[in-house]
């Protein structure tokens, strides 16, 4: 089974991704789907990444870790961050089948990010719906 | 489960390398690493153990250029081969748009063979598919070893221990000479490739 998106709603995506987080000085983000497929991605131009080989592995990460929280007794972990010396990661779900992945510095604060995230992923929620109701 | 991209016009296409332990996945993707090299623009991703076992999944990216005007991304992914990686494997397999199988030539693995496939047909049923309506395809490997005086079993019993029931091609090969690893490929791409085309294009 395959889904689609067209050039609207796909235009609608990186309208949100865009304002809510590129301009608020994100690196980079991506939207993805559970088997590791790339919906659309978009950076501020400073650097660029394998982000097929990222996909693959943050959709596997994160099955994984989902596969932790059942066995802790936990639904699931709906988020998860990665820090390092430069680049932080931060995962978030949107629901059973898409997950935006953001990648930032040390300029913007996680909680900050987190808000802005959180703010993106209702907008995407509803961009989203319509296909995980009918196609997925 | 392929995504299509009607901006771009890209689609991204998911095949899966399955099969026991040892058997030769990875080598198979090694080998399309290097004698495709052309066509693949990253690094080959591998997730292993200290002793050089996959542990999650091994990752390659490879462009086959356009069909019906969309470029097509295929995505290969090998799974751990050994039994205790079960919850791996089903990640893995999830959204697959076509699996190869990859079964040991060798006598000695017989029930191998057959367990990884059960175990491939229960993990397909976890997300409502199956080996009757999936597009896949067999791959009989170490075929090399022959020279070598190993015991390995003739194409007829593999043949029957698993691929009676489906009818599904198969390739006699070695992974690790190259011998038809590129036809796998190939057959497995335009089984697939057709199916999603079927269902789009």
């Amino acid at each position: 089974m395959s889904y689609t998106l067209d050039q609207k709603q796909l235009d609608k995506i990186e309208d949100v991704l865009k304002t809510e987080l590129i301009d608020n000085g994100v690196r980079c983000v991506f939207l993805i789907d559970m088997a590791g497929n790339i919906i659309t991605n978009l950076d501020n131009g400073e650097k660029q990444h394998d982000i097929y080989s990222l996909a693959a592995l943050a959709a596997g990460n994160f099955g994984a870790v989902s596969a932790m929280a059942k066995i802790i007794g936990e639904n699931e972990f709906s988020l998860l961050f990665h820090k390092g010396k430069k680049e932080n990661i931060h995962f978030n779900k949107i629901s059973s089948e898409f997950l935006l992945i953001t990648i930032f510095g040390n300029d913007i604060s996680l909680g900050f990010l987190r808000m802005k995230v959180s703010e993106s992923v209702e907008h995407l929620k509803g961009l989203l719906e319509p296909l995980s109701r009918d196609q997925l | 489960m392929a995504f299509v991209n009607l901006k771009n016009k890209l689609i991204q296409v998911k095949i899966v390398y399955y099969g026991p332990g040892r058997g030769g996945k990875t080598t198979n993707l090694e080998y399309i690493n290097r004698r495709f090299a052309q066509r693949i623009q990253s690094e080959m991703v591998t997730v292993k153990t200290h002793g050089d076992r996959t542990l999650f999944f091994d990752f390659l990216p490879f462009d086959i250029g356009l069909v019906n005007g969309f470029q097509i991304k295929i995505q290969l992914y090998t799974v751990p081969g050994q039994v205790k990686y079960d919850a791996t494997r089903r990640l893995v397999l999830r959204g697959v748009d076509g699996i190869v199988f990859v079964a040991d030539g060798m006598t000695l693995r017989r029930e191998n063979n057959i367990e990884s496939l059960r175990n491939l047909q229960e993990n397909l049923a976890s997300y409502k598919k199956n080996l009757r309506t999936l597009p896949w395809v067999l791959q009989y490997n170490k075929m090399d070893l022959k020279q070598q005086g190993i015991a390995m079993m003739p194409i007829e019993t593999l043949e029957q221990d698993l691929n009676q029931e489906f009818r599904r091609p198969y390739y006699p090969a070695s992974a690790l000479e190259g011998t038809n690893v590129a036809a796998t490929l190939k057959k497995i791409i335009s089984l697939t490739v057709e199916s999603i085309r079927k269902e789009f294009l």
